[in-house]
């Protein structure tokens, strides 16, 4: 099993520690040692993670909810167990409240559909933000199409932050529905959510928050936010690639239809009625990705050991400083520039692609984002077509915040400018 | 020469900071879109082919400096050239990128085109190298249809 830190949470996150745990970051790039700042793409994977995987398959591989043999109830209750650490870690109220999804993608859709195809007609209203994410855009678009609601969108100001004021008269009592991110996968706006969440109720409206890009770096606690629902991703959480996060009150999820139709999902079956289960069991048509929630579920009890708290703080730092190096180099223009940010940063050299930063940076074993991050939106709000995007997680450091810098002054000298 | 220095040569540089031939051509009797949504370079491509003969061959857009250079580069080459030795040109532009053997392309034939073999390396950048190119042959078959992408 991995180690992570135990001490106290007042004591500084020990990152060389921490580096141990993750394999992969010994690993070579093109002779240098890899500099791992595509965080916001995907996270690494701790050994315990890599081990809980490997004891499950090795130990309790069987499917759920069925077999009567020793393996099938291993497995039924280690995905049990899964939900469990899930929901402890959002502080949802019920287990229930925690269904598992392939990841945030299809926690959105299923939301969409489930709730917004049969809440939404024509003339509702359903409110995002430019800066979300594509995953938290095309859903909405096509439930839009199918209901006649129409799609409302809460500009973005120069500095990348939401206009909060356009927001408040973009509520209305027409909209039902408003879908937004914790964190900007794109340029690492922090939104207030919790404000959000509060004018949206008041005005009768259900809030979906995008937690892709913040799960992994500060504590969420899905009670006091009082979100009506949120989506994550187990791979951006040091967790496998395949599995995810809805959370849904259990009201609003009890009220819902299937989502899809299958095994596992239902009451009964009979060609005149089918009755299906409750919630969460009605979400999950299908063997789920046991694996995964085995998996995620050890990497959110990595992220407790070393506690959440320390890695936001830790992070701040090393997100000052990346920030205030990156700036330090002459030509580098910063997009998004909000006074509340994290994780991640995006920049463009003028006279560079982003796309050969990213080709230049990997040459140096630095490996970043370069292209629009799937907000098209966003890079068409700022006027560039793409972006190099640097993003950290809690294993990063300020040497390779160091080489990141390095590699970007070289990327200037190659195209000379 | 590191491999970074191959693929980002001085021409690469110059064309890439200096496309020639930039620009909507007016005069043009074929056109097509070449688009990567995934990466985001996006270039259209104008020709004026007459009697078997590619005329004036323009482009523009806005795309990586490899896309950027092998377009810049392409207009040069394949003007003058009848349709058969343009077609030619851009099987051995693909051999050199993508072929499943490097050697197979005498990079003498392609004088100066033969800077763009070093995408070769990178596969991540080598649908960048080609999408002018097919984007040209798009606009060559006068299939203006949905645009042409070199990503998948």
């Amino acid at each position: 099993m991995g180690v992570a830190t135990t001490e106290p949470t007042c004591l500084p996150l020990d990152v060389d520690r921490i580096r141990r745990d993750f394999p992969i970051l010994s690993a070579q790039v093109h002779g240098h040692p890899l500099v791992y700042l595509d965080n916001a793409a995907t996270s690494q994977k701790p050994s315990a993670v890599l081990d809980a995987l490997y004891a499950y398959y090795t130990q309790s591989n069987s499917n759920i909810n069925r077999g009567v043999h020793a393996l099938g109830e291993r497995a039924t209750d280690a995905y049990a167990k899964a939900r469990d650490v899930v929901q402890s870690f959002l502080n949802a109220q019920s287990v229930g409240e925690i269904v598992f999804t392939r990841g945030t993608t299809e926690a959105v859709n299923l939301v969409a559909q489930a709730y917004g195809g049969s809440h939404l007609k024509a003339g509702d209203r359903v409110l995002i933000s430019q800066m979300e994410h594509h995953s938290n855009i095309v859903p909405w678009q096509m439930v839009c199409q199918q209901t006649g609601a129409d799609l409302d969108v809460i500009p973005v100001s120069d500095d990348g932050e939401l206009m909060m004021g356009r927001f408040e008269s973009q509520l209305t009592d027409r909209t039902k529905i408003v879908a937004i991110a914790h964190i900007s996968n794109a340029i690492g706006t922090v939104n207030p959510v919790s404000k959000i969440i509060q004018a949206a109720h008041a005005n009768g409206a259900v809030v979906l928050m995008d937690a892709a890009q913040s799960a992994s770096h500060m504590a969420i606690d899905v009670q006091s936010l009082d979100c009506d629902f949120l989506a994550f991703s187990g791979h951006k959480t040091y967790g496998p690639t395949g599995i995810g996060v809805l959370y849904g009150k259990a009201a609003l999820l009890a009220d819902m239809a299937p989502y899809q139709g299958g095994g596992a999902m239902i009451r009964s079956v009979d060609f005149d009625q089918t009755t299906y289960r409750d919630p969460p069991d009605r979400f999950e048509a299908g063997t789920p990705n046991i694996a995964g929630a085995v998996g995620l579920a050890a990497a959110i009890g990595y992220m407790n050991q070393v506690g959440l708290s320390r890695i936001s703080a830790y992070e701040a730092g090393l997100l000052d400083y990346a920030l205030q190096e990156l700036e330090s180099v002459g030509k580098v223009r910063l997009i998004g520039r909000a006074s509340n940010r994290a994780a991640s940063i995006s920049f463009v050299i003028d006279g560079i692609h982003p796309h050969d930063i990213g080709t230049v940076l990997d040459d140096a074993g630095v490996a970043i984002r370069a292209g629009h991050h799937c907000a098209q939106p966003l890079m068409n709000r700022f006027g560039v077509p793409a972006t190099a995007r640097a993003s950290i997680a809690m294993y990063n450091t300020k040497q390779e915040v160091d080489a990141l810098v390095g590699a970007v002054q070289r990327a200037i000298e190659v195209f000379g400018i | 020469m590191t491999d970074l220095t191959e693929l980002y040569q001085d021409i690469i540089l110059d064309h890439s900071k200096q496309p020639r031939n930039f620009g909507e051509l007016s005069a043009a009797n074929r056109h097509a879109n070449g688009y990567n949504p995934l990466c985001g370079d996006h270039i259209e491509v104008w020709a004026q082919i007459d009697d078997d003969l590619v005329g004036k061959v323009q482009f523009s857009g806005s795309a990586c400096a490899i896309c950027t250079a092998s377009a810049s580069m392409m207009t040069q080459a394949v003007q003058g050239k009848s349709n058969e030795a343009a077609g030619v040109l851009f099987e051995q532009m693909r051999q050199m990128l993508v072929g499943a053997d490097e050697g197979d392309v005498g990079q003498s034939e392609l004088g100066k085109l033969a800077a763009l073999g070093g995408v070769r390396r990178y596969p991540m950048r080598v649908k960048c190298a080609t999408l002018p190119w097919h984007t040209f042959k798009a606009a060559m078959e006068e299939n203006n249809g949905q645009p042409v992408t070199t990503e998948q």
